[in-house]
Formats: C-alpha cells, structure tokens, sequence
C-alpha cells in the first residue's frame, strides 16, 4: 500500500456520486474512463427502514501491484517516496496489459490518446500540500484522505466489528 | 498566471458559495467557498467546468427565421439583436398599452435589473416559476405568520428531531444544508421521513412512512388530534402569540389517529408513539413545511398543516427550531440600494389577476400559469410580448401544447439564456447570457441567521459572445429611452450605487466572496418581540384574510378514491447529480445519470408481467413514452416515480436529445388545475396508465 489512504465513513456517505464528478473535472477526463466509483447497496429493510449504504472504490496502491510489474514500458510505476501507483502517459504504450492485471479492475483507458489512466491519490495536490480532488470537496467529510497509520480509531473498531462473526 | 476568484454557482438554483481557480485565463478548479463550505461542493458545481468549456450553449444572438421551434436561427450582431427587441417591444406598448408585456424568471437573489426593466416598460406583470415549486408552501407560511417560506431558517445545527415530507435533502442537494444535516444525524438528531418513496434522506432517517400519494394532510390531521389530545403542545407559546387555537382543536376532533390510518396506511398505533417522541423532543422541532409543493389541490393544506405542528412545538424563534431569517434592517443596517426602487410603480393592475381578482395571493410574482388565459383571452388587457428570462416554463410547466397554443399568439417572445432551453428554443430572439464563471453580477442581499451580502464575481473571459445582464439590460433600456433607471455605465458603478450609504466597497468583497454587514447572530425576545406581519401581529391559526378570500382556514379533508387498476399518479423528483432540467446535455453529469426510468411498485409490476429493466409504455390524455421499469418494493403502489427533466426535444443538445421521457408532457389539463387556495399546480391530480411495452 502506499503511505495514504482514502478512507470512507459509509454513515456519512449519501451516495451524490460527487467524487467521480470530482475526479473527472480534476483530471479533465473524456467519456468512458472514472477514476472512482460509487456502488449503490440496498435499500434493503432494517427495523422498519429501507436503508442504503454506498461504497467508494479507488485504487488500493498494492503493495506490490501486478499492474506495474505487467507494464512493459515501465509507464505504470509506484512512487519510491510514497508508494502510489500511477502511469507515466508519455511512456504508456496503450497495450493494455494493466487493465488485464489489475484483479479489481483500477486502470482505465482513455480511447482518444490511446493511454491507460487510473487514480494517483492526485499526487501533483498532495505535492502542493492539497488533498485529492474527491476528498477536498465531498459534501459530507465521510471522505477522509491522510497517512495510513492516522487511520481513525472509529475505523479501525468498524473493521474489527466486521471481522468478529 | 494563476488567480483565485470567488464566486456563486449558476448550475443549479441554490447558488452556492465557490472559488474558482483559473491558470492563464482557463478555469481549471472549482470548490465550495472555503469560508462557508469548507470547500464542499457538488457534481453539479464541478461540472460547471464542463458546461463552459464543453457544452454546447448559444454562441450569439440569434434572430428566429421560419417557425417558431423550428431551429432555424440566424447569427446577428447585438446592436441588431437589440434594436430589433427595442423596436418591436416600443410599437408593442404603443399599440396594447404597458401591461402588454410580461417577463417570467427562475427567482433568486438576482432580480433587480429584470424587475426594473419592466417596471420601467411600466408593466406590473413580473412573473416566476413558483407556481411549479413551492407557492403553496409559501402562501401557507404568509396565511400564518405573514412571513414568507424564505423568511426562515430551519437550524438543524441544535434540532432534537426533523420531520421531512417527501423533502429529500440529500439528493435535492442545498451543499450547506446536506452538510448541516449529516453532522446532526451524527450528533444524533431524529429523522421522520414520510414520502411515496424511499430516498436516499429516507435511507438515513430513524423512521421512514410510506404514506398513500396526497395523504399528506390527513396524516397532519391526525397529529394535530393527537398532539392536542395528549396536551404536548407549547400552551404558554400558544397563549401569548397565537390567535384561533380552539377553532383548531374544534376542526380537528373527528380526525384521529385511528382515522389518519385509513387514509394514509400509517399505523395509528406508530402516530401515537412519534406523538410521544416529539412531546418530548420540543421545543427543538422543525416539521419541514415542505420545498416543491406543487403536487395536489390540497397541497396549500397539507402545508399550512405542517406550519401549524411547529406552532404548536412552539419551535419558531428557538434555537433548533426555526428561526425568523434577519435583513440588515432587523440589525439597524442600511440595506443594498434597488434600482427598482427608482422607478414609478406601474398603475396597471396584474393581468394573472393576482392582487384583486385573487386577493389572497402574494403580488410580488403572481402566478406564471395565469398569464396564459390572459393571453387568450386579452383580458383584462392585451399580452403580446413575453420575455423569457432565464426560465423554462415548457419543462417546468405542464401541458406543452396548452402551453404553445397560447404562445403562438404573442408578437414577440425575447429569451435571455446562457443554455438553449425547451422554451428558448420557441424564441424569436436570442439574447445569449454569459456563462455563470464568464460575468459579474449585481451584488445581492440574503436573509439569514445574520445577513449576507453576496456577489458573483467574472472568473474567465466569455468564450462567446455573450454578455451579462447588467449589459443587456441597460442597452435594451438606453435604446427605448428609459436609461435614466439604469444609473450606470460600468458594472464597478451599479455596485457603487448599491453599496451607497452601507459603508462597504467591493474592494470588501475580495477576502471571503461576501460581507456580513451584522456579525453576531440574534434571536427576536419571544416575550414580546417577534415580528409578524398579519393583521393581528399574532400566527394566525384562523386566518381572517384567507377566510375573507372564501378558503377555510383548515379545510375538511376530501378522502381520495381509489386508482382505477392500471393507474397510477406520477410522481416525480430529483436525483443528486441532475438540476432540473438543466444538466441533461453536461458531458460529465450525463455520463453518470444518462436517463431516467420508471419506479414501480414489485407486487404492482407482478400483476402487470413487468420485470426489472423492461420497457413499459406510460401514457395519460393521449401522449404515450416509452421507459425503462424500475421495480422496488419502496414505492407505494398508488405511484410510479421518475426523475424530472428529460425528454429533451431541442436537437443541438446531442447527448440528451430524445434520451428518456419528459414527465411533464402527461400533465395534460393540469396547466387549469392548480391549488385554489395556495396557487400552486397540482401536478399530480392527473393519473397516467403503465403497461408493457410491445416487442417490435
């Protein structure tokens, strides 16, 4: 994994699809290609309640990401000071092998300039001291950007909670 | 070169507070004003990117050849542009007098420049969508307190419990009030969601009805009952402020709980226990008078209803309840100057009939739908000319044919507009507005908690040519000799003459995007200070002027037949990524929600051999479209919902033309049918029938 994480509060999520929108507008991104994705559950009735739930789902930076050792022009590298992944365009040769690597299905393609393209944590931000384009500007906060081990203790007791049957 | 300009959002109508930044004259980032909104924003507000550099809008004035609609334009220059509008709207008013020509808007903060435009033609017959929107709401709010839906806040930062009717906040995005909302769901405020549907907000809410469509007053009905049956109502509050409280407790007795069960579905039994809920959650209660109301003929009720519950909370002025909104006057401010207010009031009366033939309606709009009959009939005077500002009354209005059939008998139809919308499209002139990021704007003044003087401010250089309406206005105005109302020769001089006298300059503005002419926000003293304006000073439970006018105060409830097999009322409402009909065409925002489909009730769509992604047929009075079935248990079976806004027919918009269908257009008849007390359509007093579609 990279030294960052994106974490997301589900509580918090209202599912207004604003991050891709986000992202898109940031990176001046064409038709096709969405660097995150939001994923509708439910409604699904709880006490009474149809309830929703919204999932986020970027890049998880691996820590050893099939994606950089499938590229052969060493265009798709992760970052030494920091481990992000990310794909050098001028170098990308749009053979693809990255979209056929990744298992979850992170590298997109952008047609017209026949490049693969995929969520950087928007480096060039983080570099400015900024935060990533969807976390700066979700409605809510439940998109929180920061060093892995920052993780909030809130997080880490709901993964705990789902980890415990 | 890199700049950061603060600004206002024009994506949708909420305007929310943005910086933009902008390298080498491109805009390349928008966020939410840091000061306001800590940088949160929208897809809407990202996607104004995308609506300047990518959509497709109009690129300079244009003059109609051939029929109306029939998209044949002609590119002219603006003084020809101009002088022809300044020309043909002279000999209009010469010929039919001054009331002939009306101007419709989307309302805002921004308005002093089309209002004074017209007052100046000496024409009373301002006009906005409201109608469509939240009238009822409005008038029902005037009929009691005599303060409009706008002159209060909802303080959902201290609110132990929210009560939304069908207002579903979190995808009818307000940016500022999505934030407000979630904090407090988190802090642990109660949420009563009560809609046809489940929603997103439903989805987070700790109690979620599904009520019967058009129910709404009858449920209001039986916690009034119970509310005064139980006692837990403000009794000092009451006693002090209110006027009519036994005429109340007298017109609700027949309607129990166990009365509202029937006509809703709502269990008596879970009325009683929320009744309980909020006795003690007072008086830190909001019941959400409700935002777009134009649904039935008993919507002004349903809402009144609603205002009357926070009465009785005697949740008005408290923190966490809702809070009287203050102008710069209420803090012993001066006020921005109004050009309007330089300019004769017109002597003619209101042609919509609205301030005598409909006394109890609110003058300041009127009401949109009724210059139509106006039109046909030329009383009570001739209308010939309809200019068309920023509004789209063939998408936002029912019954396009009813609606072009009374167009086509205008001389003249001028819209302004910085996208081609269904009704710009059925122009004769084009006067293309700059974008939102592309112009400055008037300074405007909001009511709040504390007030706000807010600005939009030029980010880029117009990439066409347009221009901004303190421009076009002053032209067309200079041009019929009536220049003397526009005192200004620059947009820097129209703010110096509304900052006179306020002690701030523009130069004030540069910091944060706004100025607070009162920084400590105040409360009225609810011994003996709350401002009302109604004749008696009091909230009017009874109201003399409504009765006066011949309405109840509260009407009798009409119990609601049951839907013929087949039908259904259509409801419809908001997604969070779509403004209306606004962003259909917006590359980024179609990507994401290209079309709408037809929610249907499961058990409802079993009878009818309808599964999941099917194409049904719907149709009501002769139009019939074709869409996509969603099927779900959370829609009440009486409703099938869709997604307001689509349907496009104007072919220059690529990615949205022709692309999913236009809810409004089955509306047929409901252009007559409004709310006779409160004004609004009643749009969905019109039933529509589904079926599967047929295999080709």
């Amino acid at each position: 994994m990279s030294d960052y994480i994106i974490f997301q509060d589900v509580d918090r999520c209202i599912g207004c699809y604003s991050c891709e929108i986000h992202c898109k507008a940031n990176k001046k991104l064409p038709d096709g290609p969405r660097l995150c994705r939001i994923y509708q559950f439910g409604p699904k009735l709880v006490d009474k309640v149809p309830r929703m739930a919204f999932s986020f789902l970027a890049c998880f930076h691996c820590e050893k990401p099939w994606c950089v050792s499938a590229c052969p022009s060493k265009a798709m590298q992760k970052r030494p000071k920091d481990g992000i992944v990310y794909v050098e365009a001028e170098k990308c040769i749009g053979c693809k092998l990255c979209l056929y690597a990744c298992p979850w299905g992170v590298p997109q393609f952008i047609q017209e300039d026949c490049v693969a393209v995929k969520c950087d944590l928007c480096k060039d931000r983080i570099d400015q001291g900024l935060q990533p384009a969807c976390v700066t500007k979700c409605i809510t906060g439940c998109l929180q950007f920061g060093r892995r081990e920052l993780m909030p203790e809130e997080q880490v007791r709901r993964y705990e909670l789902l980890a415990t049957p | 070169m890199k700049k950061s300009v603060f600004s206002i959002c024009g994506m949708c109508t909420v305007r929310c507070p943005i910086r933009v930044e902008v390298e080498n004259g491109v805009a390349t980032w928008i966020e939410g004003n840091p000061h306001i909104l800590g940088r949160s924003l929208c897809g809407k507000g990202s996607a104004g990117l995308a609506f300047h550099y990518q959509e497709y809008r109009p690129q300079g004035p244009m003059l109609r050849q051939g029929l109306r609609g029939g998209g044949q334009w002609k590119r002219v220059t603006w003084d020809t542009a101009l002088d022809y509008v300044a020309d043909k709207l002279g000999r209009i008013l010469d010929r039919y007098g001054p009331g002939s020509t009306f101007l419709s808007c989307r309302g805002g903060p921004f308005l002093d420049l089309p209002k004074t435009f017209l007052k100046a033609l000496g024409s009373p017959n301002f006009t906005n969508h409201d109608a469509a929107c939240g009238r009822n709401v409005h008038h029902a709010s005037l009929s009691l307190y005599g303060l409009g839906r706008k002159d209060f806040i909802y303080d959902l930062k201290e609110c132990n419990h929210l009560v939304l009717y069908g207002r579903n906040m979190l995808e009818s995005l307000k940016v500022k009030e999505a934030k407000d909302l979630m904090e407090a769901l988190s802090r642990g405020m109660r949420m009563t969601y009560i809609d046809v549907r489940q929603t997103v907000t439903g989805s987070k809410a700790s109690r979620f009805w599904m009520v019967r469509p058009g129910s709404d007053y009858a449920l209001n009905l039986g916690i009034i009952h119970a509310v005064i049956k139980e006692g837990v109502y403000d009794a000092e509050f009451i006693r002090k402020w209110t006027t009519g409280f036994d005429d109340l407790a007298n017109i609700v007795q027949p309607y129990t709980p166990e009365w509202a069960e029937e006509q809703t579905g709502v269990p008596a039994a879970e009325i009683h226990e929320f009744v309980r809920e909020i006795a003690s959650d007072r008086p830190k209660v909001v019941f959400h008078p409700g935002w777009m109301l134009a649904r039935y003929r008993d919507s002004f009720y349903a809402s009144r209803s609603t205002h009357i519950l926070n009465v009785l909370m005697g949740s008005v002025e408290v923190p966490g309840g809702q809070i009287i909104a203050k102008g710069p006057k209420d803090y012993g401010k001066k006020d921005l100057n109004n050009l309007g207010d330089g300019v004769p009031k017109p002597t003619e009366k209101r042609a919509d009939g609205v301030g005598w033939k409909y006394p109890h309606f609110d003058a300041g709009p009127g009401l949109f739908q009724l210059f139509y009959p106006a039109i046909l009939t030329g009383q009570p005077y001739p209308i010939k000319a309809y200019v068309c500002y920023r509004h789209d009354p063939l998408t936002g209005f029912p019954d396009r044919e009813a609606q072009r059939a009374a167009l086509d008998r205008l001389d003249l139809i001028v819209a302004l507009d910085a996208k081609f919308g269904e009704t710009t499209w059925y122009g004769d002139v084009i006067l293309p507005l700059s974008g939102y990021l592309e112009k400055d704007s008037p300074i405007a003044s909001q009511k709040g908690k504390t007030p706000r003087f807010i600005v939009r401010r030029q980010a880029i250089e117009p990439l066409y040519d347009s221009k901004p309406e303190w421009w076009i206005f002053k032209e067309l105005a200079k041009r019929m000799g009536l220049d003397k109302y526009f005192p200004y020769e620059s947009v820097q001089e129209l703010w110096d003459f509304q900052l006179k006298g306020t002690g701030f300059s523009i130069a004030d503005f540069e910091e944060k995007g706004f100025v607070d002419p009162a920084d400590k926000a105040k409360l009225f003293d609810r011994e003996n200070g709350l401002k009302l304006k109604t004749g008696s000073g009091k909230i009017e439970l009874v109201s003399p002027s409504l009765e006066k006018a011949g309405f109840p105060s509260l009407d009798i409830y009409r119990e609601r037949e049951p839907l013929p097999a087949g039908t259904f009322r259509l409801v419809f409402g908001r997604h969070a990524i779509h403004a209306h009909g606004h962003t259909q065409d917006n590359p980024l925002l179609h990507e994401v929600f290209p079309e709408n489909n037809l929610w249907i009730n499961d058990r409802v769509a079993a009878d009818l051999g309808i599964a999941e992604g099917d194409k049904v047929e719907i149709s009501a009075n002769g139009v019939t479209a074709e869409v996509k079935a969603h099927i779900t248990p959370f829609i009440h079976p009486e409703a099938v919902f869709t997604v307001h806004g689509f349907g496009r027919t104007v072919p220059v918009l690529k990615r949205a033309f022709g692309v999913g269908f236009a809810d409004q257009r089955m509306a047929k008849g409901c252009l007559e049918r409004f709310d006779p007390a409160g004004g609004g359509i009643a749009y969905l007093e019109c039933l529509v029938t589904v079926r599967k579609a047929e295999e080709v």
